[in-house]
Protein backbone atom coordinates (compact mmCIF):
# COMPACT_ATOMS: atom_id res chain seq x y z
CA UNK A 1 0.00 0.00 0.00
CA UNK A 2 1.31 3.34 -0.55
CA UNK A 3 -1.31 4.82 1.86
CA UNK A 4 -0.02 7.07 4.00
CA UNK A 5 3.27 8.82 5.40
CA UNK A 6 5.30 10.93 2.12
CA UNK A 7 1.95 12.71 1.60
CA UNK A 8 1.86 15.20 4.14
CA UNK A 9 5.54 16.02 3.75
CA UNK A 10 5.24 18.30 1.06
CA UNK A 11 2.28 20.72 3.24
CA UNK A 12 3.73 21.69 5.62
CA UNK A 13 1.02 21.99 8.22
CA UNK A 14 1.58 24.12 11.14
CA UNK A 15 -1.12 23.11 13.39
CA UNK A 16 -1.82 22.85 17.24
CA UNK A 17 -0.86 18.66 17.45
CA UNK A 18 2.11 17.42 19.07
CA UNK A 19 5.17 16.79 16.93
CA UNK A 20 5.38 13.58 17.41
CA UNK A 21 2.05 12.58 16.24
CA UNK A 22 2.14 10.69 19.66
CA UNK A 23 -0.05 11.47 22.67
CA UNK A 24 1.19 13.52 25.05
CA UNK A 25 2.25 12.18 28.37
CA UNK A 26 -0.32 13.85 29.92
CA UNK A 27 -2.57 11.61 28.47
CA UNK A 28 -1.05 8.16 29.25
CA UNK A 29 -2.64 6.09 31.83
CA UNK A 30 -6.07 6.40 30.44
CA UNK A 31 -8.33 3.14 31.01
CA UNK A 32 -8.35 0.83 28.14
CA UNK A 33 -10.68 2.02 25.50
CA UNK A 34 -11.46 5.30 27.13
CA UNK A 35 -10.14 6.90 24.38
CA UNK A 36 -8.85 5.06 21.54
CA UNK A 37 -7.73 8.02 19.01
CA UNK A 38 -6.42 11.05 20.55
CA UNK A 39 -5.19 12.72 18.09
CA UNK A 40 -6.03 13.52 14.65
CA UNK A 41 -5.23 10.92 11.95
CA UNK A 42 -2.22 11.90 9.14
CA UNK A 43 -3.74 12.96 6.09
CA UNK A 44 -3.75 10.71 2.89
CA UNK A 45 -4.93 12.99 0.41
CA UNK A 46 -5.93 16.93 -0.69
CA UNK A 47 -9.41 16.20 1.05
CA UNK A 48 -8.49 14.57 4.31
CA UNK A 49 -5.73 16.89 4.69
CA UNK A 50 -8.62 20.02 4.09
CA UNK A 51 -10.86 18.09 6.65
CA UNK A 52 -8.41 17.95 8.97
CA UNK A 53 -7.16 21.43 8.83
CA UNK A 54 -10.41 22.98 9.25
CA UNK A 55 -11.13 20.69 12.28
CA UNK A 56 -7.87 21.92 14.02
CA UNK A 57 -6.97 25.21 12.89
CA UNK A 58 -10.34 26.04 11.45
CA UNK A 59 -9.21 26.07 8.09
CA UNK A 60 -12.00 27.01 5.25
CA UNK A 61 -13.21 23.61 3.56
CA UNK A 62 -13.45 23.47 0.00
CA UNK A 63 -16.47 24.56 -1.76
CA UNK A 64 -16.63 21.38 -3.87
CA UNK A 65 -15.10 18.75 -1.80
CA UNK A 66 -14.97 15.61 -4.53
CA UNK A 67 -12.79 18.83 -6.69
CA UNK A 68 -10.60 17.93 -3.97
CA UNK A 69 -11.02 14.58 -4.12
CA UNK A 70 -7.35 12.35 -4.48
CA UNK A 71 -8.92 9.18 -4.23
CA UNK A 72 -11.21 6.79 -2.53
CA UNK A 73 -8.84 6.37 0.59
CA UNK A 74 -8.87 10.04 0.47
CA UNK A 75 -12.45 9.99 0.70
CA UNK A 76 -12.07 6.92 3.43
CA UNK A 77 -9.90 8.60 5.93
CA UNK A 78 -11.73 12.15 5.45
CA UNK A 79 -15.07 10.39 6.49
CA UNK A 80 -13.54 8.36 9.19
CA UNK A 81 -12.64 11.52 10.37
CA UNK A 82 -15.40 13.56 10.72
CA UNK A 83 -17.77 10.02 11.93
CA UNK A 84 -14.75 9.87 14.72
CA UNK A 85 -16.00 13.33 16.21
CA UNK A 86 -19.49 11.40 16.75
CA UNK A 87 -17.57 8.75 18.73
CA UNK A 88 -14.68 9.81 21.14
CA UNK A 89 -13.58 13.31 18.99
CA UNK A 90 -9.76 14.14 19.01
CA UNK A 91 -7.80 15.95 21.87
CA UNK A 92 -6.19 18.37 19.25
CA UNK A 93 -10.09 19.03 17.77
CA UNK A 94 -12.76 21.52 20.02
CA UNK A 95 -15.79 18.84 20.74
CA UNK A 96 -18.13 21.43 19.05
CA UNK A 97 -16.75 20.58 15.65
CA UNK A 98 -18.84 17.47 15.73
CA UNK A 99 -21.71 19.84 14.03
CA UNK A 100 -20.02 22.12 12.31
CA UNK A 101 -22.02 22.97 9.64
CA UNK A 102 -19.62 23.18 6.95
CA UNK A 103 -18.26 19.96 8.29
CA UNK A 104 -21.81 18.21 8.08
CA UNK A 105 -22.12 19.67 4.07
CA UNK A 106 -18.64 17.60 3.30
CA UNK A 107 -19.73 14.63 5.06
CA UNK A 108 -23.16 14.72 3.37
CA UNK A 109 -21.68 14.73 0.23
CA UNK A 110 -18.97 12.10 0.57
CA UNK A 111 -21.91 9.75 2.37
CA UNK A 112 -23.91 9.80 -0.90
CA UNK A 113 -20.28 8.90 -3.23
CA UNK A 114 -20.20 6.34 -0.46
CA UNK A 115 -23.39 4.94 -0.29
CA UNK A 116 -24.04 4.69 -3.84
CA UNK A 117 -21.26 2.60 -4.30
CA UNK A 118 -22.48 0.10 -1.69
CA UNK A 119 -25.92 0.35 -3.06
CA UNK A 120 -24.58 -0.21 -6.77
CA UNK A 121 -22.49 -3.03 -5.41
CA UNK A 122 -24.27 -5.09 -3.28
CA UNK A 123 -28.17 -4.43 -3.31
CA UNK A 124 -29.89 -7.88 -2.95
CA UNK A 125 -32.77 -9.51 -5.22
CA UNK A 126 -36.16 -8.64 -3.33
CA UNK A 127 -37.25 -11.72 -1.19
CA UNK A 128 -40.26 -12.78 0.85
CA UNK A 129 -37.94 -14.38 3.69
CA UNK A 130 -35.61 -12.46 5.04
CA UNK A 131 -34.67 -14.96 7.59
CA UNK A 132 -33.28 -17.15 5.44
CA UNK A 133 -31.85 -14.82 2.81
CA UNK A 134 -29.91 -13.42 5.55
CA UNK A 135 -28.60 -16.77 6.78
CA UNK A 136 -27.36 -17.63 2.82
CA UNK A 137 -25.82 -13.63 2.96
CA UNK A 138 -23.52 -15.03 5.64
CA UNK A 139 -22.76 -18.23 4.32
CA UNK A 140 -21.88 -16.95 1.20
CA UNK A 141 -18.91 -15.74 2.72
CA UNK A 142 -17.24 -18.20 0.99
CA UNK A 143 -14.17 -16.66 0.18
CA UNK A 144 -10.27 -16.44 1.67
CA UNK A 145 -10.38 -16.50 5.19
CA UNK A 146 -8.37 -14.61 7.66
CA UNK A 147 -9.32 -16.80 10.58
CA UNK A 148 -8.35 -19.42 8.46
CA UNK A 149 -4.93 -18.19 7.62
CA UNK A 150 -4.90 -17.17 11.37
CA UNK A 151 -5.77 -20.51 12.85
CA UNK A 152 -3.05 -22.42 10.43
CA UNK A 153 -0.27 -20.28 9.14
CA UNK A 154 0.08 -16.53 9.95
CA UNK A 155 3.38 -15.33 11.40
CA UNK A 156 3.18 -13.65 14.75
CA UNK A 157 4.13 -10.17 12.96
CA UNK A 158 0.76 -10.90 10.35
CA UNK A 159 -1.44 -11.76 13.39
CA UNK A 160 -0.07 -8.68 15.26
CA UNK A 161 -1.00 -6.08 12.11
CA UNK A 162 -4.40 -8.04 12.06
CA UNK A 163 -4.78 -6.86 15.56
CA UNK A 164 -3.76 -3.72 14.93
CA UNK A 165 -6.48 -3.35 12.23
CA UNK A 166 -9.31 -4.76 13.77
CA UNK A 167 -8.88 -2.15 16.74
CA UNK A 168 -10.57 -0.09 14.53
CA UNK A 169 -13.60 -1.54 15.00
CA UNK A 170 -13.01 -3.55 17.87
CA UNK A 171 -12.26 -0.43 20.14
CA UNK A 172 -15.61 0.85 19.34
CA UNK A 173 -17.15 -2.04 19.09
CA UNK A 174 -20.84 -2.36 18.82
CA UNK A 175 -21.06 1.59 19.69
CA UNK A 176 -22.42 2.05 15.96
CA UNK A 177 -25.11 0.06 16.04
CA UNK A 178 -26.73 1.60 19.46
CA UNK A 179 -27.07 5.13 17.21
CA UNK A 180 -29.95 2.58 15.76
CA UNK A 181 -31.52 1.81 18.94
CA UNK A 182 -33.87 5.11 19.35
CA UNK A 183 -35.20 4.61 15.44
CA UNK A 184 -37.03 1.34 16.20
CA UNK A 185 -40.11 0.24 18.05
CA UNK A 186 -41.18 -3.19 20.18
CA UNK A 187 -40.00 -6.56 19.78
CA UNK A 188 -36.56 -5.56 17.32
CA UNK A 189 -36.00 -2.68 19.89
CA UNK A 190 -36.09 -5.28 23.17
CA UNK A 191 -34.30 -7.51 22.06
CA UNK A 192 -31.39 -5.08 20.61
CA UNK A 193 -31.13 -3.96 24.17
CA UNK A 194 -30.64 -7.16 24.62
CA UNK A 195 -28.22 -8.14 22.69
CA UNK A 196 -26.36 -5.04 23.14
CA UNK A 197 -26.14 -5.30 27.03
CA UNK A 198 -24.35 -8.77 26.45
CA UNK A 199 -21.74 -6.62 24.33
CA UNK A 200 -21.43 -4.17 27.25
CA UNK A 201 -20.69 -6.40 29.22
CA UNK A 202 -24.12 -7.48 31.11
CA UNK A 203 -23.71 -4.76 34.03
CA UNK A 204 -20.41 -5.91 34.51
CA UNK A 205 -17.47 -3.57 33.41
CA UNK A 206 -14.81 -6.17 33.17
CA UNK A 207 -17.11 -7.90 30.72
CA UNK A 208 -17.53 -4.79 28.22
CA UNK A 209 -16.37 -6.74 24.59
CA UNK A 210 -14.23 -3.37 23.64
CA UNK A 211 -12.89 -3.10 26.92
CA UNK A 212 -11.58 -7.08 26.45
CA UNK A 213 -10.03 -5.85 22.90
CA UNK A 214 -7.79 -3.08 24.58
CA UNK A 215 -6.81 -5.93 27.24
CA UNK A 216 -5.69 -7.88 24.86
CA UNK A 217 -3.88 -4.95 22.71
CA UNK A 218 -2.15 -4.04 25.52
CA UNK A 219 -1.11 -7.30 26.65
CA UNK A 220 0.71 -7.96 23.49
CA UNK A 221 2.39 -4.48 23.68
CA UNK A 222 -0.14 -2.65 21.53
CA UNK A 223 -0.87 0.56 22.89
CA UNK A 224 -4.58 1.01 22.39
CA UNK A 225 -4.86 4.50 22.48
CA UNK A 226 -2.09 5.18 19.59
CA UNK A 227 -3.01 7.03 16.65
CA UNK A 228 -1.04 4.97 14.55
CA UNK A 229 -3.44 1.71 15.21
CA UNK A 230 -5.84 4.38 12.14
CA UNK A 231 -2.76 5.54 10.26
CA UNK A 232 -1.63 2.19 9.54
CA UNK A 233 -5.00 1.32 8.80
CA UNK A 234 -5.37 -0.09 5.12
CA UNK A 235 -8.29 1.93 3.41
CA UNK A 236 -10.56 -1.82 3.32
CA UNK A 237 -10.06 -1.33 6.99
CA UNK A 238 -11.72 2.67 6.89
CA UNK A 239 -14.38 1.63 4.80
CA UNK A 240 -15.83 -1.20 7.14
CA UNK A 241 -15.90 1.33 9.74
CA UNK A 242 -17.09 4.05 7.78
CA UNK A 243 -20.06 1.59 6.46
CA UNK A 244 -21.07 0.56 9.68
CA UNK A 245 -21.17 4.56 10.92
CA UNK A 246 -23.04 5.82 7.67
CA UNK A 247 -25.76 2.69 8.44
CA UNK A 248 -25.74 4.22 12.53
CA UNK A 249 -26.10 7.29 12.38
CA UNK A 250 -28.70 7.59 9.30
CA UNK A 251 -32.46 6.65 11.37
CA UNK A 252 -33.18 6.25 7.19
CA UNK A 253 -30.49 3.59 7.25
CA UNK A 254 -31.30 1.75 10.30
CA UNK A 255 -32.60 -1.22 8.27
CA UNK A 256 -28.81 -1.87 6.54
CA UNK A 257 -27.59 -0.97 10.42
CA UNK A 258 -29.63 -3.95 11.47
CA UNK A 259 -28.55 -6.24 8.24
CA UNK A 260 -24.87 -5.14 9.05
CA UNK A 261 -25.18 -6.41 12.61
CA UNK A 262 -27.06 -9.68 11.41
CA UNK A 263 -24.75 -10.48 9.26
CA UNK A 264 -21.37 -10.03 11.31
CA UNK A 265 -22.43 -11.92 14.09
CA UNK A 266 -23.52 -14.50 11.87
CA UNK A 267 -20.11 -14.76 10.09
CA UNK A 268 -17.81 -14.44 14.11
CA UNK A 269 -18.54 -17.71 16.08
CA UNK A 270 -16.51 -20.04 14.04
CA UNK A 271 -13.88 -17.85 12.55
CA UNK A 272 -13.63 -16.26 16.37
CA UNK A 273 -12.48 -19.89 17.72
CA UNK A 274 -10.54 -19.97 14.56
CA UNK A 275 -8.78 -16.83 15.49
CA UNK A 276 -8.12 -18.22 18.87
CA UNK A 277 -6.30 -20.84 17.61
CA UNK A 278 -3.84 -18.96 16.02
CA UNK A 279 -3.22 -16.55 19.11
CA UNK A 280 -2.99 -19.77 21.20
CA UNK A 281 -0.71 -21.12 18.81
CA UNK A 282 1.45 -18.58 18.53
CA UNK A 283 2.00 -18.14 22.10
CA UNK A 284 0.10 -14.72 22.33
CA UNK A 285 -0.98 -13.56 25.27
CA UNK A 286 -4.42 -15.26 26.61
CA UNK A 287 -5.99 -11.94 27.12
CA UNK A 288 -6.33 -11.91 23.23
CA UNK A 289 -7.39 -15.02 22.64
CA UNK A 290 -9.99 -14.94 25.77
CA UNK A 291 -11.35 -11.71 23.53
CA UNK A 292 -12.09 -14.11 21.18
CA UNK A 293 -12.62 -17.41 22.92
CA UNK A 294 -16.02 -14.74 24.31
CA UNK A 295 -16.88 -14.12 21.29
CA UNK A 296 -17.39 -18.07 20.24
CA UNK A 297 -19.99 -18.38 22.53
CA UNK A 298 -21.64 -14.95 22.34
CA UNK A 299 -21.89 -14.57 18.77
CA UNK A 300 -23.63 -17.92 18.37
CA UNK A 301 -26.52 -16.22 20.45
CA UNK A 302 -26.23 -13.13 19.10
CA UNK A 303 -26.66 -14.09 15.19
CA UNK A 304 -29.52 -16.42 15.84
CA UNK A 305 -30.79 -12.91 17.97
CA UNK A 306 -30.06 -10.49 15.26
CA UNK A 307 -31.64 -12.41 12.64
CA UNK A 308 -34.56 -13.94 14.51
CA UNK A 309 -35.83 -11.11 16.79
CA UNK A 310 -34.44 -8.12 15.60
CA UNK A 311 -34.18 -8.28 11.83
CA UNK A 312 -37.37 -10.20 11.38
CA UNK A 313 -39.72 -8.09 13.70
CA UNK A 314 -38.48 -5.10 11.99
CA UNK A 315 -39.37 -6.07 8.62
CA UNK A 316 -42.16 -7.71 10.03
CA UNK A 317 -43.19 -3.92 11.02
CA UNK A 318 -41.58 -2.12 8.23
CA UNK A 319 -41.83 -4.24 4.90
CA UNK A 320 -40.39 -1.44 2.97
CA UNK A 321 -36.76 -1.68 5.07
CA UNK A 322 -36.19 -5.38 4.02
CA UNK A 323 -33.89 -4.26 0.65
CA UNK A 324 -31.74 -2.29 2.83
CA UNK A 325 -31.72 -5.06 5.68
CA UNK A 326 -30.03 -7.57 3.42
CA UNK A 327 -27.61 -4.58 1.61
CA UNK A 328 -26.14 -3.77 5.30
CA UNK A 329 -25.42 -7.65 5.31
CA UNK A 330 -24.27 -8.23 1.80
CA UNK A 331 -22.20 -5.03 2.98
CA UNK A 332 -20.77 -6.51 5.89
CA UNK A 333 -19.65 -9.35 3.90
CA UNK A 334 -18.30 -8.01 0.66
CA UNK A 335 -16.13 -5.68 2.76
CA UNK A 336 -14.58 -7.92 5.10
CA UNK A 337 -13.82 -10.26 1.57
CA UNK A 338 -11.62 -7.19 0.34
CA UNK A 339 -9.89 -6.95 3.23
CA UNK A 340 -8.83 -10.38 3.27
CA UNK A 341 -8.22 -10.50 0.04
CA UNK A 342 -5.78 -7.02 0.12
CA UNK A 343 -4.20 -8.64 3.31
CA UNK A 344 -3.65 -12.53 2.10
CA UNK A 345 -2.40 -11.15 -1.28
CA UNK A 346 -0.27 -9.00 0.90
CA UNK A 347 1.19 -11.65 2.96
CA UNK A 348 1.62 -13.93 0.05
CA UNK A 349 3.66 -11.77 -1.83
CA UNK B 1 -59.06 -7.45 18.27
CA UNK B 2 -56.15 -8.04 20.65
CA UNK B 3 -54.63 -5.31 23.04
CA UNK B 4 -51.35 -4.97 22.81
CA UNK B 5 -48.15 -6.84 21.53
CA UNK B 6 -48.30 -10.92 21.90
CA UNK B 7 -45.52 -11.85 24.90
CA UNK B 8 -42.11 -12.67 24.32
CA UNK B 9 -40.77 -16.05 24.11
CA UNK B 10 -38.81 -17.63 26.47
CA UNK B 11 -37.55 -20.65 24.75
CA UNK B 12 -36.54 -20.04 20.88
CA UNK B 13 -35.97 -23.63 19.20
CA UNK B 14 -34.74 -21.81 16.04
CA UNK B 15 -34.18 -24.11 12.73
CA UNK B 16 -31.13 -25.78 11.83
CA UNK B 17 -29.19 -24.19 14.89
CA UNK B 18 -29.50 -24.10 18.91
CA UNK B 19 -32.50 -23.34 21.60
CA UNK B 20 -32.71 -19.90 22.97
CA UNK B 21 -32.80 -19.89 26.48
CA UNK B 22 -33.71 -15.79 27.75
CA UNK B 23 -32.85 -15.63 31.64
CA UNK B 24 -31.51 -17.72 34.54
CA UNK B 25 -31.40 -21.35 33.96
CA UNK B 26 -29.35 -24.50 34.95
CA UNK B 27 -29.01 -26.88 32.13
CA UNK B 28 -27.79 -30.37 32.94
CA UNK B 29 -25.81 -32.27 30.47
CA UNK B 30 -25.57 -35.32 29.24
CA UNK B 31 -23.52 -36.67 32.49
CA UNK B 32 -25.91 -34.73 34.81
CA UNK B 33 -23.44 -31.83 35.30
CA UNK B 34 -25.63 -28.41 35.75
CA UNK B 35 -24.65 -25.44 34.19
CA UNK B 36 -25.89 -22.02 35.07
CA UNK B 37 -26.80 -19.20 32.27
CA UNK B 38 -24.09 -16.47 32.29
CA UNK B 39 -25.62 -14.43 29.59
CA UNK B 40 -29.14 -12.35 29.69
CA UNK B 41 -30.19 -14.82 26.51
CA UNK B 42 -28.30 -18.20 26.18
CA UNK B 43 -27.89 -20.85 23.66
CA UNK B 44 -28.40 -24.43 23.78
CA UNK B 45 -26.35 -26.66 21.86
CA UNK B 46 -28.82 -29.18 19.44
CA UNK B 47 -26.61 -30.24 17.05
CA UNK B 48 -24.55 -32.27 19.65
CA UNK B 49 -21.14 -31.13 18.37
CA UNK B 50 -20.05 -27.86 20.20
CA UNK B 51 -16.70 -28.05 21.31
CA UNK B 52 -18.51 -25.85 24.25
CA UNK B 53 -21.22 -28.36 25.41
CA UNK B 54 -24.21 -27.17 26.40
CA UNK B 55 -23.77 -24.08 24.43
CA UNK B 56 -23.79 -23.56 20.82
CA UNK B 57 -20.53 -22.54 19.41
CA UNK B 58 -21.28 -22.10 15.68
CA UNK B 59 -20.15 -25.68 15.11
CA UNK B 60 -24.09 -26.28 13.37
CA UNK B 61 -22.82 -24.12 10.21
CA UNK B 62 -20.29 -26.30 9.46
CA UNK B 63 -22.58 -29.49 9.17
CA UNK B 64 -24.34 -30.02 6.02
CA UNK B 65 -28.28 -28.93 5.89
CA UNK B 66 -29.66 -32.23 6.67
CA UNK B 67 -27.37 -32.98 9.96
CA UNK B 68 -28.70 -29.72 11.62
CA UNK B 69 -31.10 -29.73 14.33
CA UNK B 70 -34.70 -29.54 12.50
Amino acid sequence: MTSNGDFSSGHPRPTRRAPSGERPEAFRGRPPGYLSHVLTPKPRGRLSEAVIDHLVDRAPLPADPLEVLDHDEDLQLALWTVYELAYRGFDDVDDAMEWDPDLLRVRRDLEQVFEAELRARCTQPETDDVVTALFDIAESDDGPSLAHHVQRKATKEQVLQLLRMRSVYHLKEADPTTWTLPRLTGRARAALVELQYDEFGAGRPDRVHQDLFARGLQACGIDPASRRLVDEAPVQVLRQNNALSLFGLHRRLRGASLGHLAAFEATSSVPSRRMARGIQRLGLPQEMADYYLEHVEADAIHEQLAIREICAPLVEGEPHLAGDVLLGAAVCVALEADLAEHLLEEWSA
Amino acid sequence: MSQGPEPRPDVILCPGGPMLLRGDHVVQDADGVGHATTRPVSAVCRCLRSATSPWCDGTHKLLPPEQRPA
